[in-house]
Protein backbone atom coordinates (compact mmCIF):
# COMPACT_ATOMS: atom_id res chain seq x y z
CA UNK A 1 0.00 0.00 0.00
CA UNK A 2 1.36 3.57 -1.13
CA UNK A 3 1.80 5.93 2.09
CA UNK A 4 -1.85 8.38 2.17
CA UNK A 5 -0.77 11.58 1.84
CA UNK A 6 -0.42 13.67 4.99
CA UNK A 7 -4.03 15.43 4.38
CA UNK A 8 -7.32 15.88 6.56
CA UNK A 9 -9.78 13.11 5.58
CA UNK A 10 -12.67 14.89 4.34
CA UNK A 11 -15.21 13.61 6.70
CA UNK A 12 -13.05 14.78 9.66
CA UNK A 13 -15.15 17.72 11.21
CA UNK A 14 -12.85 18.40 14.34
CA UNK A 15 -10.45 16.40 16.24
CA UNK A 16 -9.48 16.75 19.78
CA UNK A 17 -5.32 16.17 20.26
CA UNK A 18 -3.54 15.37 23.31
CA UNK A 19 -6.05 17.57 24.89
CA UNK A 20 -5.57 17.79 28.47
CA UNK A 21 -7.45 19.79 30.96
CA UNK A 22 -6.95 20.96 34.65
CA UNK A 23 -9.45 22.28 37.38
CA UNK A 24 -6.89 24.23 38.93
CA UNK A 25 -4.57 21.16 40.45
CA UNK A 26 -6.99 19.09 39.04
CA UNK A 27 -6.11 16.97 36.40
CA UNK A 28 -9.66 16.58 34.73
CA UNK A 29 -8.62 15.32 30.69
CA UNK A 30 -6.10 13.26 30.46
CA UNK A 31 -4.66 13.43 26.80
CA UNK A 32 -7.42 12.76 24.96
CA UNK A 33 -7.18 12.35 20.89
CA UNK A 34 -11.10 11.91 19.13
CA UNK A 35 -12.01 12.46 16.39
CA UNK A 36 -15.32 14.09 15.43
CA UNK A 37 -16.70 13.36 12.09
CA UNK A 38 -18.99 14.96 9.76
CA UNK A 39 -22.87 14.72 9.93
CA UNK A 40 -22.45 11.89 11.90
CA UNK A 41 -23.32 11.98 15.79
CA UNK A 42 -20.07 11.28 18.14
CA UNK A 43 -21.65 9.65 21.80
CA UNK A 44 -19.39 10.61 24.97
CA UNK A 45 -19.93 8.10 27.59
CA UNK A 46 -19.04 7.63 30.98
CA UNK A 47 -19.68 7.55 34.64
CA UNK A 48 -20.46 10.96 37.05
CA UNK A 49 -17.34 12.41 36.86
CA UNK A 50 -15.28 11.32 34.15
CA UNK A 51 -14.58 14.16 32.59
CA UNK A 52 -17.56 13.87 29.62
CA UNK A 53 -18.59 16.83 30.16
CA UNK A 54 -15.65 18.82 30.85
CA UNK A 55 -14.64 17.38 27.52
CA UNK A 56 -17.59 18.99 25.58
CA UNK A 57 -17.24 22.02 27.25
CA UNK A 58 -13.92 22.58 25.69
CA UNK A 59 -15.20 22.23 22.11
CA UNK A 60 -16.91 25.38 22.81
CA UNK A 61 -14.25 27.22 25.40
CA UNK A 62 -17.09 27.25 28.34
CA UNK A 63 -13.85 27.01 30.40
CA UNK A 64 -12.65 30.16 29.86
CA UNK A 65 -15.21 31.58 32.18
CA UNK A 66 -14.41 30.35 35.26
CA UNK A 67 -10.56 31.31 36.84
CA UNK A 68 -8.36 28.43 37.27
CA UNK A 69 -8.92 26.77 33.94
CA UNK A 70 -6.05 25.05 31.76
CA UNK A 71 -6.12 23.57 28.48
CA UNK A 72 -3.41 21.80 26.80
CA UNK A 73 -3.28 20.12 23.67
CA UNK A 74 -5.44 21.20 20.60
CA UNK A 75 -9.04 20.54 19.50
CA UNK A 76 -8.72 21.58 15.74
CA UNK A 77 -11.81 22.43 13.88
CA UNK A 78 -12.26 21.58 9.90
CA UNK A 79 -12.37 22.54 7.18
CA UNK A 80 -9.83 25.43 7.77
CA UNK A 81 -7.75 23.53 10.29
CA UNK A 82 -7.73 26.07 13.32
CA UNK A 83 -7.05 24.97 16.58
CA UNK A 84 -9.82 26.07 18.86
CA UNK A 85 -7.49 26.26 21.71
CA UNK A 86 -4.90 28.50 20.70
CA UNK A 87 -4.98 31.64 23.36
CA UNK A 88 -4.65 33.83 19.32
CA UNK A 89 -8.64 32.34 18.98
CA UNK A 90 -11.02 34.49 20.57
CA UNK A 91 -13.56 31.89 22.74
CA UNK A 92 -16.53 34.86 21.21
CA UNK A 93 -15.47 33.34 17.57
CA UNK A 94 -15.40 29.30 18.60
CA UNK A 95 -18.70 30.04 20.20
CA UNK A 96 -20.36 31.60 17.03
CA UNK A 97 -19.02 28.42 15.34
CA UNK A 98 -19.63 25.49 17.64
CA UNK A 99 -22.85 25.97 19.53
CA UNK A 100 -24.57 23.96 22.71
CA UNK A 101 -27.43 22.26 24.46
CA UNK A 102 -27.56 22.16 28.06
CA UNK A 103 -28.62 19.67 30.48
CA UNK A 104 -31.54 21.41 31.58
CA UNK A 105 -33.74 23.55 29.44
CA UNK A 106 -32.21 26.95 29.84
CA UNK A 107 -34.79 29.47 27.61
CA UNK A 108 -34.32 33.39 28.60
CA UNK A 109 -37.09 34.82 30.40
CA UNK A 110 -37.76 36.05 26.94
CA UNK A 111 -40.44 35.66 24.19
CA UNK A 112 -40.13 32.67 22.11
CA UNK A 113 -39.09 34.96 18.91
CA UNK A 114 -36.46 36.23 20.89
CA UNK A 115 -34.88 32.99 22.33
CA UNK A 116 -34.65 31.81 19.35
CA UNK A 117 -33.50 35.45 17.53
CA UNK A 118 -30.82 36.05 20.20
CA UNK A 119 -27.69 34.08 18.39
CA UNK A 120 -28.56 36.28 15.46
CA UNK A 121 -28.64 39.65 17.60
CA UNK A 122 -25.97 38.77 19.16
CA UNK A 123 -24.05 38.53 15.68
CA UNK A 124 -26.13 41.79 15.01
CA UNK A 125 -28.56 40.70 12.70
CA UNK A 126 -31.33 42.76 13.48
CA UNK A 127 -33.69 43.46 10.47
CA UNK A 128 -36.79 41.92 10.81
CA UNK A 129 -37.77 39.93 7.83
CA UNK A 130 -33.92 38.32 8.18
CA UNK A 131 -34.86 37.21 11.53
CA UNK A 132 -38.06 36.03 11.00
CA UNK A 133 -36.99 33.57 8.51
CA UNK A 134 -34.00 32.59 10.04
CA UNK A 135 -36.05 32.11 13.55
CA UNK A 136 -38.46 30.10 11.71
CA UNK A 137 -35.93 27.84 9.43
CA UNK A 138 -34.39 27.13 12.91
CA UNK A 139 -37.92 26.23 14.75
CA UNK A 140 -38.93 24.04 12.16
CA UNK A 141 -35.37 22.48 12.19
CA UNK A 142 -35.82 22.02 16.00
CA UNK A 143 -39.70 20.13 14.89
CA UNK A 144 -40.97 23.03 17.40
CA UNK A 145 -42.59 25.28 14.22
CA UNK A 146 -45.94 23.94 14.28
CA UNK A 147 -46.53 23.69 17.70
CA UNK A 148 -45.03 27.51 18.36
CA UNK A 149 -46.05 29.53 15.28
CA UNK A 150 -49.17 31.36 16.38
CA UNK A 151 -47.61 32.33 19.32
CA UNK A 152 -43.97 33.53 19.02
CA UNK A 153 -44.57 36.09 21.15
CA UNK A 154 -45.64 34.17 24.17
CA UNK A 155 -43.16 33.83 27.52
CA UNK A 156 -40.83 30.80 26.81
CA UNK A 157 -41.55 29.67 29.76
CA UNK A 158 -45.07 28.68 29.68
CA UNK A 159 -43.69 25.98 27.02
CA UNK A 160 -43.02 22.27 28.59
CA UNK A 161 -39.83 21.22 29.35
CA UNK A 162 -39.56 19.43 26.17
CA UNK A 163 -40.62 21.98 23.99
CA UNK A 164 -38.20 24.38 25.98
CA UNK A 165 -35.61 21.96 25.27
CA UNK A 166 -36.31 21.92 21.79
CA UNK A 167 -36.25 25.61 21.79
CA UNK A 168 -32.86 25.53 23.15
CA UNK A 169 -31.54 23.34 19.74
CA UNK A 170 -33.90 26.16 18.09
CA UNK A 171 -31.76 28.89 19.52
CA UNK A 172 -28.68 26.64 18.84
CA UNK A 173 -29.40 25.69 14.99
CA UNK A 174 -30.31 29.66 13.90
CA UNK A 175 -27.03 30.98 14.17
CA UNK A 176 -25.92 27.92 11.14
CA UNK A 177 -23.19 26.28 13.47
CA UNK A 178 -20.68 23.95 12.26
CA UNK A 179 -20.45 21.35 15.01
CA UNK A 180 -23.75 21.03 17.69
CA UNK A 181 -22.94 19.94 21.44
CA UNK A 182 -25.37 18.68 23.33
CA UNK A 183 -24.60 17.86 26.94
CA UNK A 184 -27.04 15.06 28.27
CA UNK A 185 -29.91 17.33 26.32
CA UNK A 186 -32.37 14.86 27.77
CA UNK A 187 -31.55 13.81 31.01
CA UNK A 188 -34.37 16.70 32.69
CA UNK A 189 -37.03 15.30 30.44
CA UNK A 190 -39.75 12.55 30.79
CA UNK A 191 -39.47 9.36 28.83
CA UNK A 192 -42.02 10.95 25.66
CA UNK A 193 -40.00 14.34 25.64
CA UNK A 194 -37.11 12.25 25.64
CA UNK A 195 -37.82 10.47 22.06
CA UNK A 196 -38.78 13.56 20.47
CA UNK A 197 -35.67 14.79 21.17
CA UNK A 198 -33.15 11.50 19.94
CA UNK A 199 -35.54 11.70 16.84
CA UNK A 200 -34.37 15.26 15.86
CA UNK A 201 -31.19 14.57 16.35
CA UNK A 202 -31.14 11.60 13.87
CA UNK A 203 -32.69 14.40 11.66
CA UNK A 204 -29.91 16.62 12.44
CA UNK A 205 -27.01 14.83 11.74
CA UNK A 206 -28.14 15.06 8.09
CA UNK A 207 -26.95 18.54 8.38
CA UNK A 208 -25.07 19.17 10.90
CA UNK A 209 -22.07 17.43 12.94
CA UNK A 210 -23.07 16.44 16.73
CA UNK A 211 -21.13 15.64 19.77
CA UNK A 212 -23.37 14.63 22.79
CA UNK A 213 -22.84 13.72 26.05
CA UNK A 214 -25.42 11.22 27.89
CA UNK A 215 -25.74 9.69 30.98
CA UNK A 216 -28.11 7.02 28.93
CA UNK A 217 -26.32 4.36 27.62
CA UNK A 218 -29.45 3.03 24.89
CA UNK A 219 -29.38 6.52 23.91
CA UNK A 220 -25.77 6.45 22.91
CA UNK A 221 -26.80 3.24 21.20
CA UNK A 222 -29.97 4.52 19.67
CA UNK A 223 -28.62 7.44 18.40
CA UNK A 224 -24.76 7.67 17.90
CA UNK A 225 -22.67 6.26 14.81
CA UNK A 226 -19.56 6.39 16.72
CA UNK A 227 -19.13 6.07 20.88
CA UNK A 228 -16.06 7.02 23.01
CA UNK A 229 -16.24 5.44 26.94
CA UNK A 230 -14.98 8.00 29.29
CA UNK A 231 -13.23 7.16 32.97
CA UNK A 232 -11.63 8.92 35.33
CA UNK A 233 -10.19 11.59 32.64
CA UNK A 234 -9.22 8.69 30.23
CA UNK A 235 -10.63 7.41 27.09
CA UNK A 236 -10.39 4.09 27.35
CA UNK A 237 -11.54 2.99 24.52
CA UNK A 238 -13.48 4.95 21.18
CA UNK A 239 -15.01 3.15 18.33
CA UNK A 240 -18.40 2.60 16.10
CA UNK A 241 -21.61 2.38 18.11
CA UNK A 242 -22.50 -1.02 16.77
CA UNK A 243 -19.22 -2.40 17.84
CA UNK A 244 -18.34 -0.76 21.19
CA UNK A 245 -21.94 -2.00 22.39
CA UNK A 246 -21.67 -5.34 21.28
CA UNK A 247 -18.12 -6.41 21.15
CA UNK A 248 -15.50 -3.76 23.73
CA UNK A 249 -12.42 -4.48 23.50
CA UNK A 250 -11.67 -3.59 26.94
CA UNK A 251 -12.82 -4.71 30.13
CA UNK A 252 -13.55 -1.65 31.72
CA UNK A 253 -15.61 -0.73 29.22
CA UNK A 254 -17.92 -4.01 29.31
CA UNK A 255 -18.36 -3.68 32.65
CA UNK A 256 -19.71 -0.12 32.30
CA UNK A 257 -22.10 -0.97 29.69
CA UNK A 258 -23.10 -4.50 30.78
CA UNK A 259 -24.02 -2.16 34.09
CA UNK A 260 -21.53 -3.30 36.58
CA UNK A 261 -20.34 0.10 38.06
CA UNK A 262 -21.21 3.37 36.75
CA UNK B 1 -40.69 2.17 76.38
CA UNK B 2 -44.05 1.64 77.76
CA UNK B 3 -46.48 3.41 76.14
CA UNK B 4 -47.39 5.82 78.88
CA UNK B 5 -43.88 6.70 79.52
CA UNK B 6 -44.30 8.00 75.59
CA UNK B 7 -47.26 10.18 76.21
CA UNK B 8 -45.73 11.83 79.07
CA UNK B 9 -42.35 12.77 76.95
CA UNK B 10 -44.66 13.98 74.05
CA UNK B 11 -46.92 16.12 76.30
CA UNK B 12 -43.86 17.89 78.49
CA UNK B 13 -42.73 18.63 74.58
CA UNK B 14 -45.73 20.06 73.78
CA UNK B 15 -45.76 22.18 76.85
CA UNK B 16 -42.26 23.61 75.47
CA UNK B 17 -43.35 24.08 72.04
CA UNK B 18 -46.46 26.45 73.61
CA UNK B 19 -43.96 27.97 76.01
CA UNK B 20 -41.85 29.01 72.95
CA UNK B 21 -45.14 30.28 71.18
CA UNK B 22 -46.53 32.26 73.64
CA UNK B 23 -42.37 33.89 74.36
CA UNK B 24 -42.93 34.64 70.44
CA UNK B 25 -46.17 36.37 70.49
CA UNK B 26 -45.31 38.47 73.43
CA UNK B 27 -42.02 39.78 71.97
CA UNK B 28 -43.65 40.33 68.63
CA UNK B 29 -46.51 42.33 70.49
CA UNK B 30 -43.91 44.39 72.60
CA UNK B 31 -42.74 45.59 69.45
CA UNK B 32 -45.59 45.92 67.50
CA UNK B 33 -47.41 48.08 70.23
CA UNK B 34 -44.32 50.21 70.43
CA UNK B 35 -44.55 51.19 67.41
CA UNK B 36 -48.01 51.25 67.22
CA UNK B 37 -48.36 53.51 70.11
CA UNK B 38 -45.51 55.74 68.77
CA UNK B 39 -47.65 56.40 65.62
CA UNK B 40 -50.55 56.75 66.96
CA UNK B 41 -49.44 59.47 69.66
CA UNK B 42 -47.94 61.53 66.06
CA UNK B 43 -51.14 61.13 64.16
CA UNK B 44 -53.56 62.56 67.14
CA UNK B 45 -50.73 65.39 67.54
CA UNK B 46 -50.22 66.12 64.11
CA UNK B 47 -53.30 65.66 62.13
CA UNK B 48 -55.28 68.68 62.93
CA UNK B 49 -52.44 70.42 61.38
CA UNK B 50 -52.78 68.51 58.45
CA UNK B 51 -54.55 70.94 55.90
CA UNK B 52 -53.80 71.86 52.64
CA UNK B 53 -52.21 75.03 53.89
CA UNK B 54 -50.05 72.83 55.91
CA UNK B 55 -48.32 71.77 52.55
CA UNK B 56 -48.67 74.89 50.62
CA UNK B 57 -47.04 77.52 53.70
CA UNK B 58 -43.28 78.18 54.59
CA UNK B 59 -42.40 78.05 57.70
CA UNK B 60 -43.63 80.62 59.83
CA UNK B 61 -42.83 82.82 63.38
CA UNK B 62 -46.61 81.89 64.07
CA UNK B 63 -47.19 77.79 64.28
CA UNK B 64 -50.33 77.80 62.61
CA UNK B 65 -49.21 79.72 60.04
CA UNK B 66 -46.03 77.47 59.51
CA UNK B 67 -45.88 74.89 56.51
CA UNK B 68 -43.51 72.81 55.15
CA UNK B 69 -43.41 73.57 51.69
CA UNK B 70 -39.45 74.53 51.73
CA UNK B 71 -39.18 71.49 53.32
CA UNK B 72 -40.60 69.01 51.47
CA UNK B 73 -39.61 70.67 48.03
CA UNK B 74 -36.07 70.63 49.53
CA UNK B 75 -36.58 66.59 50.37
CA UNK B 76 -37.93 65.71 46.99
CA UNK B 77 -34.74 67.70 45.36
CA UNK B 78 -32.41 66.11 47.22
CA UNK B 79 -33.71 62.67 47.39
CA UNK B 80 -33.37 63.33 43.04
CA UNK B 81 -29.78 64.31 42.92
CA UNK B 82 -29.16 61.44 45.21
CA UNK B 83 -31.11 59.16 42.72
CA UNK B 84 -29.27 60.16 39.86
CA UNK B 85 -25.75 60.24 41.49
CA UNK B 86 -26.54 56.68 43.60
CA UNK B 87 -28.41 54.37 40.79
CA UNK B 88 -25.85 54.67 38.06
CA UNK B 89 -22.58 54.84 40.72
CA UNK B 90 -24.53 51.69 43.01
CA UNK B 91 -25.36 49.96 39.69
CA UNK B 92 -22.17 49.79 38.01
CA UNK B 93 -20.00 48.71 40.94
CA UNK B 94 -22.30 45.89 41.70
CA UNK B 95 -22.28 44.54 38.22
CA UNK B 96 -18.67 45.25 38.09
CA UNK B 97 -17.85 43.25 41.34
CA UNK B 98 -20.31 40.38 40.54
CA UNK B 99 -19.69 40.50 37.08
CA UNK B 100 -16.33 41.48 36.06
CA UNK B 101 -13.73 41.36 38.88
CA UNK B 102 -11.54 38.67 39.15
CA UNK B 103 -12.02 36.38 42.20
CA UNK B 104 -9.31 37.03 44.57
CA UNK B 105 -7.97 38.69 47.57
CA UNK B 106 -8.47 42.04 46.54
CA UNK B 107 -11.93 42.11 45.71
CA UNK B 108 -12.82 39.82 48.81
CA UNK B 109 -11.08 43.21 50.68
CA UNK B 110 -13.35 45.22 48.61
CA UNK B 111 -16.16 43.12 49.32
CA UNK B 112 -15.89 43.37 52.68
CA UNK B 113 -15.72 46.61 53.10
CA UNK B 114 -18.73 47.61 51.20
CA UNK B 115 -20.29 46.01 53.48
CA UNK B 116 -18.75 47.76 56.19
CA UNK B 117 -19.40 50.85 54.85
CA UNK B 118 -23.20 50.07 55.10
CA UNK B 119 -22.39 50.43 59.25
CA UNK B 120 -20.97 53.78 58.87
CA UNK B 121 -23.00 56.30 61.13
CA UNK B 122 -24.19 58.46 59.11
CA UNK B 123 -22.62 61.82 60.87
CA UNK B 124 -19.24 60.34 59.41
CA UNK B 125 -20.66 60.68 55.85
CA UNK B 126 -21.59 64.05 56.50
CA UNK B 127 -18.02 65.44 57.83
CA UNK B 128 -16.81 63.40 55.06
CA UNK B 129 -19.22 65.66 53.15
CA UNK B 130 -18.57 68.81 54.58
CA UNK B 131 -15.01 69.01 53.75
CA UNK B 132 -15.59 67.63 49.93
CA UNK B 133 -17.99 68.53 48.51
CA UNK B 134 -19.05 72.00 50.75
CA UNK B 135 -15.20 73.30 51.20
CA UNK B 136 -12.75 71.85 48.93
CA UNK B 137 -15.10 71.05 45.39
CA UNK B 138 -16.92 74.26 47.00
CA UNK B 139 -20.71 73.12 46.48
CA UNK B 140 -21.43 75.05 49.14
CA UNK B 141 -24.60 74.04 51.33
CA UNK B 142 -26.44 72.99 48.33
CA UNK B 143 -28.85 70.55 47.42
CA UNK B 144 -25.60 69.30 45.11
CA UNK B 145 -23.93 68.67 48.64
CA UNK B 146 -26.62 67.16 50.06
CA UNK B 147 -27.72 64.96 47.66
CA UNK B 148 -24.40 63.49 46.94
CA UNK B 149 -23.96 63.16 50.20
CA UNK B 150 -26.78 60.97 50.71
CA UNK B 151 -26.01 59.13 47.73
CA UNK B 152 -22.83 58.02 49.08
CA UNK B 153 -24.49 56.67 52.13
CA UNK B 154 -27.14 54.39 50.00
CA UNK B 155 -24.29 53.15 47.98
CA UNK B 156 -23.67 50.24 49.96
CA UNK B 157 -27.22 49.12 49.93
CA UNK B 158 -27.68 49.71 46.04
CA UNK B 159 -24.24 48.01 45.32
CA UNK B 160 -25.26 45.08 47.68
CA UNK B 161 -29.29 44.73 46.16
CA UNK B 162 -27.61 44.73 42.79
CA UNK B 163 -25.25 41.82 43.66
CA UNK B 164 -27.92 40.18 45.18
CA UNK B 165 -29.98 40.52 42.54
CA UNK B 166 -27.24 39.44 39.78
CA UNK B 167 -26.62 36.11 41.92
CA UNK B 168 -30.61 35.31 42.11
CA UNK B 169 -29.99 34.78 38.15
CA UNK B 170 -29.38 31.01 37.54
CA UNK B 171 -25.85 30.05 36.03
CA UNK B 172 -27.28 28.57 33.09
CA UNK B 173 -29.07 31.38 31.77
CA UNK B 174 -25.31 32.84 31.72
CA UNK B 175 -23.90 30.23 30.20
CA UNK B 176 -26.62 29.54 27.51
CA UNK B 177 -25.72 33.49 26.16
CA UNK B 178 -22.19 33.21 26.42
CA UNK B 179 -22.22 29.71 24.36
CA UNK B 180 -24.49 31.70 21.61
CA UNK B 181 -21.36 33.83 21.32
CA UNK B 182 -22.18 36.83 23.66
CA UNK B 183 -19.72 39.06 24.70
CA UNK B 184 -19.42 39.98 28.69
CA UNK B 185 -21.12 43.37 28.09
CA UNK B 186 -23.84 41.36 25.96
CA UNK B 187 -24.67 39.22 28.82
CA UNK B 188 -24.79 42.02 31.08
CA UNK B 189 -27.06 44.69 28.63
CA UNK B 190 -29.16 42.23 26.93
CA UNK B 191 -30.09 39.38 30.20
CA UNK B 192 -28.41 40.24 33.65
CA UNK B 193 -29.59 43.79 33.62
CA UNK B 194 -33.48 43.22 32.73
CA UNK B 195 -33.74 40.27 35.12
CA UNK B 196 -32.28 41.91 37.98
CA UNK B 197 -34.23 45.49 37.22
CA UNK B 198 -37.01 44.07 39.92
CA UNK B 199 -34.49 43.48 42.91
CA UNK B 200 -32.20 46.49 41.98
CA UNK B 201 -35.07 48.63 41.72
CA UNK B 202 -35.94 47.47 45.17
CA UNK B 203 -32.70 48.24 46.69
CA UNK B 204 -32.57 51.37 45.45
CA UNK B 205 -36.47 52.59 46.53
CA UNK B 206 -35.49 51.08 50.04
CA UNK B 207 -31.93 52.93 49.82
CA UNK B 208 -33.59 56.30 49.10
CA UNK B 209 -36.21 55.79 51.88
CA UNK B 210 -33.64 55.89 54.23
CA UNK B 211 -31.79 58.84 53.04
CA UNK B 212 -35.32 60.30 53.08
CA UNK B 213 -35.11 60.36 56.62
CA UNK B 214 -31.62 61.40 57.21
CA UNK B 215 -30.68 64.15 59.46
CA UNK B 216 -27.23 63.93 61.38
CA UNK B 217 -25.17 64.19 57.79
CA UNK B 218 -27.10 67.03 56.41
CA UNK B 219 -27.38 69.17 59.50
CA UNK B 220 -23.53 68.45 59.50
CA UNK B 221 -23.15 70.16 55.81
CA UNK B 222 -25.27 73.02 57.43
CA UNK B 223 -28.14 72.94 55.87
CA UNK B 224 -30.25 75.48 56.97
CA UNK B 225 -33.56 75.47 59.53
CA UNK B 226 -35.02 78.12 58.38
CA UNK B 227 -36.18 78.86 54.86
CA UNK B 228 -38.98 80.83 53.23
CA UNK B 229 -38.01 80.77 49.54
CA UNK B 230 -37.94 78.10 47.01
CA UNK B 231 -35.10 76.94 45.00
CA UNK B 232 -34.89 78.70 41.39
CA UNK B 233 -36.94 76.61 39.19
CA UNK B 234 -36.05 73.99 37.10
CA UNK B 235 -38.11 74.88 34.24
CA UNK B 236 -37.15 78.09 32.24
CA UNK B 237 -39.13 80.27 30.07
CA UNK B 238 -35.77 80.47 27.67
CA UNK B 239 -34.08 77.89 25.67
CA UNK B 240 -33.12 75.11 26.51
CA UNK B 241 -36.23 75.52 28.82
CA UNK B 242 -34.11 73.34 31.47
CA UNK B 243 -32.47 74.83 34.44
CA UNK B 244 -29.88 73.35 36.96
CA UNK B 245 -29.16 76.69 39.22
CA UNK B 246 -31.51 75.08 41.46
CA UNK B 247 -28.93 72.60 42.35
CA UNK B 248 -26.44 75.03 43.82
CA UNK B 249 -29.63 76.71 45.93
CA UNK B 250 -30.07 76.59 49.94
CA UNK B 251 -32.43 74.17 51.01
CA UNK B 252 -33.83 72.63 54.23
CA UNK B 253 -35.70 69.29 54.34
CA UNK B 254 -38.93 67.37 55.82
CA UNK B 255 -36.49 65.83 58.83
CA UNK B 256 -34.88 69.15 59.54
CA UNK B 257 -37.88 70.95 59.21
CA UNK B 258 -39.06 68.36 62.35
CA UNK B 259 -36.01 68.79 64.05
CA UNK B 260 -36.40 73.01 64.16
CA UNK B 261 -40.03 72.89 65.48
CA UNK B 262 -39.44 70.10 68.17
CA UNK B 263 -36.54 72.87 69.70
CA UNK B 264 -39.05 75.24 69.72
CA UNK B 265 -40.05 76.17 72.88
CA UNK B 266 -43.35 77.17 72.66
CA UNK B 267 -45.91 73.95 72.47
CA UNK B 268 -47.50 74.68 68.77
CA UNK B 269 -44.57 73.97 67.34
CA UNK B 270 -44.59 70.47 68.68
CA UNK B 271 -48.03 69.74 66.70
CA UNK B 272 -46.57 70.91 63.60
CA UNK B 273 -43.40 68.76 64.72
CA UNK B 274 -46.09 65.75 64.74
CA UNK B 275 -47.66 66.64 61.94
CA UNK B 276 -44.49 66.95 59.74
CA UNK B 277 -43.62 63.45 61.34
CA UNK B 278 -46.57 61.65 59.91
CA UNK B 279 -46.17 63.06 56.22
CA UNK B 280 -42.41 62.01 56.42
CA UNK B 281 -43.78 58.48 57.99
CA UNK B 282 -46.19 58.40 54.97
CA UNK B 283 -43.79 58.97 52.65
CA UNK B 284 -41.13 56.12 53.71
CA UNK B 285 -44.08 53.62 53.96
CA UNK B 286 -45.22 54.80 50.48
CA UNK B 287 -41.61 54.24 49.32
CA UNK B 288 -41.31 50.99 50.72
CA UNK B 289 -44.81 49.66 49.58
CA UNK B 290 -43.64 50.15 46.17
CA UNK B 291 -40.95 48.28 46.69
CA UNK B 292 -42.73 45.24 48.48
CA UNK B 293 -45.41 45.58 45.41
CA UNK B 294 -42.41 46.09 42.53
CA UNK B 295 -41.08 42.69 44.14
CA UNK B 296 -44.05 40.46 44.29
CA UNK B 297 -44.83 41.76 40.34
CA UNK B 298 -41.20 40.82 39.26
CA UNK B 299 -40.80 37.56 41.30
CA UNK B 300 -44.58 36.92 39.55
CA UNK B 301 -43.06 37.59 36.23
CA UNK B 302 -39.77 35.87 35.95
CA UNK B 303 -39.45 32.38 38.22
CA UNK B 304 -36.29 30.53 37.71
Amino acid sequence: MTPQPATTPPELKAQARELNFHYGAFHALKNISLPVYNEKITALIGPSGCGKSTFLRCFNRMHDLYPDNRYGGEIRLFPDDVNLLSPDVDPIEVRMRVSMVFQKPNPFPKSIFENAAYGLRVRGINKKAELEEKVETALVNAALWNEVKDRLQEPAFNLSGGQQQRLCIARALAIDPELVLFDEPTSALDPIATASIEELMLELKEKVSILIVTHNMQQAARVSNNTAFLFEGDLIEYGLTKELFVKPHNKQTEDYITGRFG
Amino acid sequence: MKLPETQNIIRRQRLYEQLFIILGIVALLVALMTLLALFTRLAIDGMPRLTPDFFTNFPSRFAERAGILSAWVGSFLVMFVTACAAIPLGVSAGIYLEEYAPKNRWTAIIEINVMNLAGIPSIVYGLLALGLFVQILGFGQSILSAGLTLALLILPIIIVSTREALRGIPGGIREAAYALGATRWQVVSDHLLPYSSGGVLTGVIIGLSRAIGETAPIITIGALTFIAFLPSSPFIAEFPFISFKWVLDPFTVMPIQMFNWTSRPEEAFQFNAAAAGVVLLAMTLLMNGIAIWLRYRIRKSIKW
